[in-house]
């Protein structure tokens, strides 16, 4: 191994833990060695160990890289069954809602507890848009194309939502922003209940998805649902990866660390605080909209307290720090209540403990799992990472040094 | 006239109750400077241990004292269990610990007690007195009167009046030169999570009874807390007096609401929303402040 002479800046951390730790880019996590050893160039190359001096296009990157990714879900989407593929449809939708919402809470630093009633927005602007059409339509059947632009509108009506809250947000700090967002997770069912008329109450509306592409004898509707959410938050991953490495991203960032600092550096605070809340709530209105179609409608209580705590939850557990963390986030948020439904009857016999196990044994799990994390391990699940990465990058090129 | 008479009657008895459970949030905020999220399950987990206590010795007294030593048992295993360990660095981890908080105690209810909403006995009628077209709050509106006047009236001598009150009050205001003074300042911090945590399970054991709508259940107090969040704000959080008002103009704002608007309940919960927003955007500091600083 080759051994430079100069010596590596020491990796200095002496920001305060918080929940903002394990951050993606420039933040203390990431390897500032001087040396250019082989395998630091290899490191450097694969962006596994991103330097800040990189070269090349970081949108041909990414593009490229969710090509990759997209083939490969559209090659494993044909081997799962159905379910499968449903709920790793349900997976990509929600995570296109956690992605905008670690841009807003982990690189803003701005946080919200009401994506779930934005995403609400998102469903039952797509829900209403496709019953009008169905209803118009002499056969009752939809079309792609009527979605699409039920799916834009959608977004569009959330931005639109997003500018409103978003306005009021950049007012707010701390627990004040905290019980505003928690208000509005809590008024979808009374806003459902309310204009009973248009959103049906509690029993909430469905209408006929438009039927899947014909790609072939065995294509199903659940892999199409996986193949539509999946582009999507390929898409939203590729757009908010862009986002926060360009200008409006290093604004971002700038506001949370210190709104002073960035006011004097230039920025207009409240501007780049609702540009952060609107691209948030723009993805959670796509997000919504996805979910509404792969469940056939929207009902307020898929949209309730629950789901924006999750959300919430996930990308703290997952690491605010990166949108990675966001993934292994939701993954856990659909995953670990489908593991333990299955598991529940290993433990207990009774049916009934079985069923309330099987529903609270996930939040138990989660509600846990978010105190430990931001007491013991800021960075969620993706600091975690990092610090095994650092570990064992240092491990390797360090290690010869002596 | 008479309706409107009616509806201020019931609305200030519902607000006495967002008052005293939006005391119990001022308490903590003024002790630790954290919003605790975590009130509402901490006051229904009290509830809870009162539905059960109760159950199995049948006296409603006992159920209530064991509530309000189970409130202040949890406060504090919250405080010196969780809350304390929490950086500060970022006002919003205090506040992010205890939605976790939440989950894990109404996750816990919810497993041993099941999501089914249950009575809850009280020994007092809650059918209102008639004076001609006129009602008079009922004798469990009365009742929940004299225990929020005496939650009250009992805060405001703790703090105004004993020498354990002053050390609350100095810890939360200069925790550094009360450090010096010898008061243990972290014991306070319990003291005060403890205070609002008794508070809070008391509150909670005269609103689940009340017959419009709430009875006992893990989420029951998600919307309590946010009314109470409300009244604390509009009160600017710092104030125990501006929490009692806040509380008896939530409580007003609701009944009118849902008293003067065709099927008005399902809207409140919107239009206290609309009321806390817009308090905190003409008068970020409550309706109460004088001129507010941004602490950065």
């Amino acid at each position: 191994m080759t051994i430079n002479q100069q010596p590596a800046p020491p990796v200095t951390d002496d920001r305060p833990r918080h929940a903002f730790e394990g951050e993606e880019l420039g933040g203390p996590n990431v390897v500032r060695t001087g040396t250019t050893s082989p395998l630091q160039r290899f490191w450097s190359a694969t962006s596994l160990g991103r330097s800040p001096g990189r070269s090349g296009s970081t949108l041909l990157r990414h593009v490229v890289a969710a090509g990759i990714i997209f083939f490969l879900l559209t090659a494993a989407s044909a081997n799962l069954d159905a379910y499968y593929n449903n709920q790793f449809a349900v997976l990509a939708a929600t995570l296109c809602a956690a992605l905008g919402l670690t841009v807003l809470i982990g690189f803003n630093g701005q946080l919200s507890l009401g994506h779930g009633a934005i995403m609400a927005i998102g469903a039952y602007t797509v829900t209403l848009i496709m019953k009008h059409y169905q209803d118009v339509s002499p056969t009752g059947d939809t079309t792609e194309g009527e979605f699409f632009l039920a799916l834009g509108l959608a977004v569009l009506i959330a931005i639109a939502v997003g500018v409103i809250i978003g306005v009021a947000a950049a007012r707010l700090r701390g627990p004040y922003l905290a019980g505003v967002t928690l208000g509005v997770a809590l008024i979808v069912g009374s806003i459902t209940a309310y204009w009973r008329d248009i959103f049906n109450g509690d029993q909430g509306l469905q209408f006929v998805p438009p039927p899947q592409p014909q790609l072939g004898p065995n294509f199903q509707m659940e892999q199409w649902q996986l193949w539509l959410a999946g582009g999507a938050v390929l898409v939203v991953f590729v757009l908010m990866a862009n986002l926060s490495q360009s200008r409006i991203g290093r604004n971002f960032r700038a506001v949370r660390d210190d709104e002073i600092a960035a006011q004097l550096s230039g920025i207009h605070v409240a501007r780049t605080q609702i540009i952060a809340f609107v691209v948030s709530s723009a993805v959670a209105g796509l997000s919504g909209g996805l979910l509404s179609f792969i469940y056939g409608g929207a009902q307020p209580s898929n949209y309730g307290l629950q789901l924006s705590l999750y959300l919430f939850l996930a990308i703290i557990v997952g690491g605010l720090g990166s949108l990675f963390g966001a993934v292994w986030g939701v993954a856990l948020i659909v995953f670990v209540p489908l593991f333990i439904q299955a598991h529940v009857s290993d433990v207990f016999s009774n049916p009934d403990l079985q069923q309330r196990a099987a529903g609270n044994f996930p939040q138990l799990l989660f509600g846990a799992l978010l105190v430990v994390i931001m007491i013991l391990l800021p960075g969620g699940i993706q600091g975690l990472l990092f610090r095994v990465r650092r570990w064992s990058v240092s491990l390797f090129i360090r290690g010869g040094r002596r | 006239l008479e309706r409107f008479v009616n509806l201020t009657m019931n609305g200030l008895s519902q607000g006495s109750v967002y008052a005293a459970f939006a005391l119990s949030l001022v308490l903590i905020w003024r002790a630790t400077r954290v919003v605790n999220f975590a009130q509402g399950a901490m006051a229904i987990a009290a509830a809870f241990i009162d539905y059960t206590v109760m159950n199995a010795t049948g006296s409603y007294w006992i159920g209530l004292a064991a509530a309000v030593i189970s409130g202040a048992l949890i406060g504090a295993i919250v405080e010196a269990g969780v809350m304390r360990w929490v950086s500060d660095a970022a006002p919003a981890n205090a506040v992010i610990v205890a939605i976790g908080v939440t989950l894990v105690i109404q996750s816990i209810l919810a497993f041993f007690y099941g999501s089914d909403f249950l009575g809850f006995e009280t020994p007092f009628s809650t059918n209102a007195i008639l004076v001609g077209n006129y009602a008079l709050p009922s004798p469990f509106d009365i009742y929940t009167l004299i225990v929020v006047l005496a939650v009250v009236v009992g805060l405001a001598f703790l703090f105004g009046r004993t020498r354990v009150g002053l050390r609350l009050r100095a810890s939360a205001f200069a925790p550094e030169v009360s450090r010096l003074l010898g008061v243990s300042v972290r014991r306070m911090r319990t003291l005060g999570w403890v205070l609002a945590a008794m508070v809070g399970g008391l509150v909670a054991t005269v609103v689940i009874p009340v017959p419009k709508g709430l009875g006992l259940h893990p989420n029951a107090l998600d919307n309590l807390f946010a009314f109470a969040f409300t009244s604390a704000v509009l009160g600017g959080l710092d104030s125990p007096q501006g929490a009692v008002v806040g509380g008896l103009l939530v409580g007003l704002t609701i009944t009118y609401v849902t008293g003067y608007t065709p099927d008005g309940a399902d809207i409140a919960q919107t239009a206290i929303l609309v009321l806390l927003l817009a308090t905190l955007l003409v008068r970020p500091g409550g309706l109460f402040s004088g001129v507010a600083a941004r602490r950065v």
